[in-house]
């Protein structure tokens, strides 16, 4: 099977009613160019949303859709070609966040970032998903389950360093834990602190929970590659860890795309509903807060929040970080489109990790750090490891004196007796 | 001649193309295998439901936040829906032609008022032509589904128009065209963007549905 067959198969392979539709409702209004960041920053028509799925719709319309038979016998739709898929490639990848600001703005209700997701199984079947550092990140992922090749017993090891440092008890691997939180490889990387504040935060509380090797990083970095294959395989492990320790609740880390992965799409991909709850680590701290069981000391600050998109606008919590927030008294600057209308950092969907698409990605940017340097806080929290690494990035480039945290090590850093 | 067949066979055929394409085309997004949501709701069923029906409406109208980048384009479109739905619905002719086929009647509608609506609906359609032609964006976007409707939408009214003054040929040729364009109308209905008069309310409506389910904003 050539490339251009195995690209076809991933586009229109489990195409059902509700993404047909949204496949056969363009009206070709162009309302969506006008919430994406990529179109707004450059003024580029390319980087219109509902264009970068243009191959997936023309393959809809010549394969599978109702009048599939004309499309054919008039040659209606242009055949798919090697050329064409490399011309999208950079589209596909580069310039999509999957921030899901286009399906706010819609008129006709498609979901365009949802197509986006799934353009994205024909191009990776095709061996397009770009090699630095998104393709290559999920190529390792799919084979050792960590982005990164973080084998179950480094993690381990890991974890316990990290607690030692930290001076926090860690557990790892107890044969029955009702929280089982897991980890973002970022925070592996990068943030190893939120290791430590997960691990506070529940020992505080007097929690039973643990850390399972056998299955903890839900980066998933084969979703936004377009690996379906890798995609399941790691939410999977995930799931039969928590189950192998009959978990009642699974906690995903400071990270978007996991959550919407595990939230919305793993008891679909597991098709069966899963035993126990999920919760982003903000929804989990909100949750302990309101319930009285978690109790933080107030804390003097002024700061503004990054929602990421995937936990806001396509998860659904956006409330909690500022449940959180409240508890610790931190006067909030909203940004401007706080919550569901948010700007992406720039960094979603994968594109942080596309080597060639940072002149773009900064000017992605340069928007949020508008808004950021508008709300006139000192701090911008955010609930996102890549996020995070994004607004770091950035702002370093841009000398910024803003500080960027994170709101679970703030509320770690401040828990009440 | 052309004017009985207008009213008589065309209007039959031009019907049956349209209701068993509407169908066909329906069923070719709806049959197709439906994966289980398993993940748990944050919403109830009968909130998934409303947020579906409420999003139908919302969607009419963008969010406040969007409204400088999109006022231009959204306007025009409203100026054009109106206007149609007025001539449609308000205009004497069409009324008595409902009350033929569906047996229902309501008062007319002022001809000033009809004319005034008509005129503005012609505008709109121009102006969105132009804005189609010249905009980078839509450039980029436009096929020929986007011009032949445009071209399908646009005779109905202008015929429309020249009917109702009678400035120009005979009463009956006039009709006759009218008519066929509305014809023309309907049986490319089911097979370009013009389908929208039933996928907008499906698409929206299961966005809405979808996105209650996360309890995400709609």
């Amino acid at each position: 099977m050539n490339d251009v067959a195995k690209a076809l198969r991933g586009f229109v392979a489990d195409v059902g009613p509700g993404v047909a539709l949204s496949l056969e409702a363009c009206v070709h209004c162009g309302q969506c160019a006008e919430a994406c960041q990529f179109y707004v920053q450059t003024g580029d028509p390319r980087y219109t949303p509902i264009h970068k799925v243009e191959l997936f719709k023309q393959s809809y319309d010549r394969e599978i859709g109702p009048f599939a038979f004309a499309y054919k016998f008039f040659g209606l739709a242009p055949k798919l070609t090697a050329e064409t898929l490399l011309e999208w490639q950079d589209l596909v990848y580069d310039s999509c966040n999957m921030c899901g600001r286009c399906s706010l703005i819609c008129p006709m209700g498609i979901d365009i970032a949802e197509l986006v997701e799934r353009t994205r199984h024909g191009m990776f079947e095709a061996g397009l998903a770009p090699a630095d550092f998104l393709g290559a990140l999920a190529e390792k992922e799919r084979a050792t389950g960590s982005p990164f090749g973080l084998t179950s017993e480094n993690f381990g090891t890991l974890l316990h360093e990290i607690g030692e440092k930290h001076g926090v008890a860690m557990r790892v691997d107890e044969v029955r834990a009702d929280i089982v939180p897991t980890i973002s490889s970022i925070d592996v990387k990068t943030y190893p602190g939120s290791m430590a504040a997960i691990a506070k935060i529940l020992n505080h509380v007097g929690e039973s929970w643990s850390f399972r090797t056998d299955g903890f990083d839900a980066d998933n970095v084969s979703l936004t590659a377009g690996d379906r294959a890798g995609q399941d395989a790691i939410t999977k492990s995930i799931v039969n860890a928590a189950i192998g320790c009959e978990a009642k609740i699974l906690v995903m880390p400071e990270c978007g795309h996991s959550y919407t992965e595990m939230r919305w799409e793993a008891a679909n991909s597991f098709g069966r509903d899963l035993p126990f709850r999920v919760l982003q680590i903000t929804e989990l701290m909100a949750e302990m807060i309101q319930s009285g069981k978690l109790r933080v000391k107030k804390v003097t600050q002024t700061a503004t929040y990054h929602d990421a998109c995937q936990v806001s606008r396509r998860g659904g919590a956006t409330a909690a970080p500022r449940v959180i927030m409240q508890a610790l008294g931190v006067e909030l600057r909203e940004l401007e489109d706080a919550g569901a209308e948010n700007w992406c950092c720039g960094g979603g969907g994968g594109v942080a990790l596309i080597k060639r698409a940072q002149p773009l990605r900064d000017k992605a940017f340069a928007l949020k750090q508008k808004q950021i340097e508008a709300a006139g806080a000192a701090t911008v929290y955010t609930s996102c490891s890549g996020c995070r690494q994004t607004l770091e990035h950035g702002g370093k480039a841009a000398g910024w004196k803003v500080t960027v945290a994170s709101l679970l090590e703030l509320v770690a850093d401040n828990l009440a007796p | 001649m052309l004017l009985s067949f207008a009213r008589g066979p065309g209007m039959q055929v031009a019907a049956l193309i349209m209701v068993v394409g509407m169908f066909w085309r329906l069923a070719g997004i709806l049959l197709l295998r439906r994966r289980a949501a398993h993940a748990a709701a944050r919403n109830p069923f009968g909130a998934r439901l409303l947020g579906g029906a409420v999003t139908v409406f919302t969607r009419t109208i963008p969010r406040r936040t969007f409204w400088p980048r999109v006022a231009p384009g959204v306007a025009l479109s409203y100026v054009f829906h109106v206007g149609l739905f007025i001539i449609l619905f308000g205009g004497a002719p069409h009324i008595l032609i409902i009350h033929e086929i569906f047996g229902v009647s309501w008062p007319d509608l002022p001809k000033g008022v009809i004319v005034v609506a008509s005129g503005l609906t012609l505008a709109a359609l121009i102006a969105l032509l132009v804005r189609r032609l010249t905009h980078p964006v839509l450039q980029l976007l436009s096929t020929a589904d986007d011009f032949l409707s445009w071209l399908i939408v646009f005779l109905p009214v202008a015929t429309g128009i020249l009917l109702s003054g009678e400035t120009v040929g005979g009463y009956g040729t006039l009709l006759a065209l009218h008519i066929l364009s509305v014809e023309a109308l309907m049986i490319w209905l089911p097979f370009g963007k013009l389908m929208h008069v039933a996928l907008v309310f499906a698409g929206r409506g299961v966005l809405g549905y979808n996105f209650a389910r996360k309890g995400a904003a709609t």
